[in-house]
């Protein structure tokens, strides 16, 4: 490692931030690019399994509120991208990629959503865990990031209110809307245990050690557990994995998740990942002429 | 206002009707817009619209003694009356945008005649709708000037123009329309066409498939169910 | 999409002008209707600026080699004389 790595490691690893326009070893900026680049391909996937229901909405409550948090989330993307923008990667070069499948989204994404019980079950504990992920990334050496982490989570905030709402309405309504709860958390349960990565040690962890992360991914799997497993208990519900419990000193224990199956995920072959990356493609092939338009000289 | 003509109720369900029916064809926009920015921006128009409908279905529910949801949801297709250029299915940007401004212009002339109303609940409603409504046109105008501006562009909005006019003219009643046309051939520099104009009343087959997806959950669970 | 605009937001009244973060835009009409969403839809903010990313310069480079301490309030220690001076006056406290 040369002398200007090895200084710029001492001063995020004592932490300190770096702006845009910094100097940065290559490796750092390389990595966080990445990161950020999944994280922003991640939020705008995450719109595809939901927006259906935006036209299914049961109440004209429920319809805003949802339209609201896809139109957050459609946001969040914009401003993720802007960060891998000033970090040296145009967007359309990570939307090429990420509908010719070269880049990864988080493994969420890829699977289907069923029916309005789906609905609530993500806006609740999807987000819930995304949540967790996002306050460990407030510290992210890279000041951008960070900044945005917090206006991403205040805006979150309200995701996991409407999520429990629509569960809390559903599991206090008859056996059939009750039913609809239990069914979509028996599927979601399995993504949402893989949802904050496989267990590497923080000492092992490349985002750690660049002080990307500051939360060791078991760490924040143990959070989740610890915050949202009583929640679903004490509703009456169950979740599909008998070896799930707390231990008396706080740990929780669960049937370990298949980590090669999450790695098949997220390189694009979960159940609806090849659905989801074609309408992408699609819907951008249609537009294509809109860009091209707006991006010519100013009226 | 007129004793004869739309009653009180049925007044308020047009507008309520277009409305809901616009900012739910507009919210298909969410998540696939040609651009993020733009995504985030089309999605609020689309529910402020869904609030204006939201308000106006309040307003009359209290008259027909029932509630905003079960008007929006619960009537059957012959009972809507929003106006067929809402009902279009167009999920493509020219046609999304002219239909965008043309009804944002048609709702103006509409809703300038409702503030005038002696009925001092609607005349309040409108001016409510109307002072978010100036942002819709502030949006539109930039897309119509800009569409207007481009080679590529233009040809496709001028297209889209061209279809819609005769629904965009059936929006308004015979003593509105006029000034919808004025308007129109103001910002386009043209004389447009003398078409008939699409009624409302007859509602466009797509209404039928939306008003079935938007059902759907709700329908699962009997009336009266909480969601 | 065309300029990068920096947006600056006030939170409530009398609070000052924050970096917000920035927008991508054609030109600036689009670029206010897109900040006004991005920073405004939840009325989080009392008021918003807009500049282009060009027409800010940044000062990030500031000099101090010979340590010009008089200028602020640690460049003064006035405990000891402080003690000297009660001491004289017979004041000395305890």
């Amino acid at each position: 490692m040369d002398a200007r790595t090895a200084e710029f490691l001492e001063h995020i690893q004592s932490g300190g931030l770096v702006e845009t326009g910094d100097w940065m070893p290559d490796e750092y900026r390389a990595r966080l690019t990445k990161f950020v680049e999944m994280h922003a391909n991640s939020e705008l996937m995450g719109v595809l399994p939901e927006r259906d229901w935006i036209l299914r909405a049961p109440t004209l409550q429920r319809k805003l509120a949802l339209t609201a948090k896809i139109q957050d989330e459609v946001g969040h993307a914009q401003l993720l991208y802007r960060v891998v923008e000033d970090l040296g990667k145009p967007r359309d070069a990570c939307l090429d990629d990420l509908i010719a499948g070269r880049s990864k989204f988080h493994n969420v994404f890829h699977y289907p959503t069923r029916t309005w019980g789906d609905v609530g079950v993500i806006a609740w504990l999807v987000d819930a865990a995304a949540i967790i992920s996002q306050k460990a990334l407030l510290k992210c050496s890279y000041a951008p990031y960070g900044r945005i982490m917090r206006k991403i989570c205040w805006e979150e905030s309200f995701h996991i209110l409407h999520g429990r709402d629509v569960v809390l309405t559903l599991v206090t309504g008859s056996d059939a809307q009750r039913e609809l709860v239990q069914e979509a958390l028996d599927r979601w349960w399995e993504p949402l245990m893989m949802f904050h990565g496989n267990p590497i040690p923080a000492g092992e962890d490349p985002m750690v050690h660049w002080r990307i992360k500051s939360q060791a991914n078991e760490d924040a799997r143990q959070q989740f557990l610890e915050g949202y497993v009583p929640q679903v208990w004490e509703l009456g519900l169950t979740l599909p994995d008998a070896k799930l419990r707390r231990r008396d000193d706080g740990v929780w224990e669960y049937t370990e998740p298949d980590w090669e199956r999450l790695m098949a995920v997220v390189s694009g072959h979960g159940p609806a990942s090849a659905e989801r990356l074609a309408f992408r493609r699609l819907s951008r092939a249609e537009v294509d002429w809109v860009s091209r338009t707006v991006l010519a000289e100013a009226a | 206002m007129s004793e004869q003509g739309p009653s009180r109720a049925e007044l308020l369900l047009s507008l309520a009707d277009d409305e809901l029916i616009l900012g739910w064809r507009n919210s298909e926009w969410t998540g696939i817009a040609p651009f993020l920015e733009e995504d985030v921006a089309f999605s609020s128009i689309a529910q402020n619209e869904i609030g204006h409908a939201r308000a106006l279905y309040e307003l009359v529910a209290r008259e027909l003694g029932t509630d905003a949801d079960a008007l929006a949801f619960d009537r059957p297709l012959e009972e809507f009356r929003s106006a067929p250029l809402v009902e279009l299915r167009r999920l493509e940007w020219a046609r999304t945008i002219a239909r965008h401004w043309l009804y944002e212009t048609a709702d103006a002339v509409r809703l300038e005649a409702l503030m005038r109303s002696d009925d001092p609940e609607i005349a309040g409603i409108a001016a409510k709708i109307d002072r978010e409504e100036v942002y819709h046109r502030i949006h539109a105008e930039m897309w119509i000037d800009r569409l207007l501006a481009s080679t590529e562009a233009r040809p496709r909005l001028d297209e889209a123009i061209e279809e819609l006019w005769p629904y965009a003219l059936g929006v308004l009643d015979d003593q509105l329309r006029p000034e919808l046309v004025r308007r129109v051939e103001a910002k386009l520099g043209r004389t447009m066409p003398n078409a008939e104009p699409v009624p409302r009343g007859r509602h466009e087959a797509e209404l039928a498939e939306l008003l079935g997806e938007m059902t759907m959950v709700r329908r699962s669970a009997p009336a009266g169910a909480r969601w | 999409m065309a300029v990068v605009f920096e947006v600056f937001r006030r939170e409530r009244e009398g609070a000052a002008m924050q970096h917000a973060g920035s927008i991508s835009a054609p030109d600036e009409r689009f670029a206010e209707i897109y900040a006004r969403e991005q920073y405004g839809r939840r009325g989080e903010s009392e008021a918003l600026w807009l500049v282009p990313r060009d027409a800010v310069h940044e000062i990030d480079e500031f000099v101090d080699e010979f340590d010009l301490k008089y200028r602020r309030v640690d460049g003064y220690s006035i405990k000891e004389r402080l003690k000297e001076a009660r001491e004289r006056a017979g004041t000395v406290q305890g």
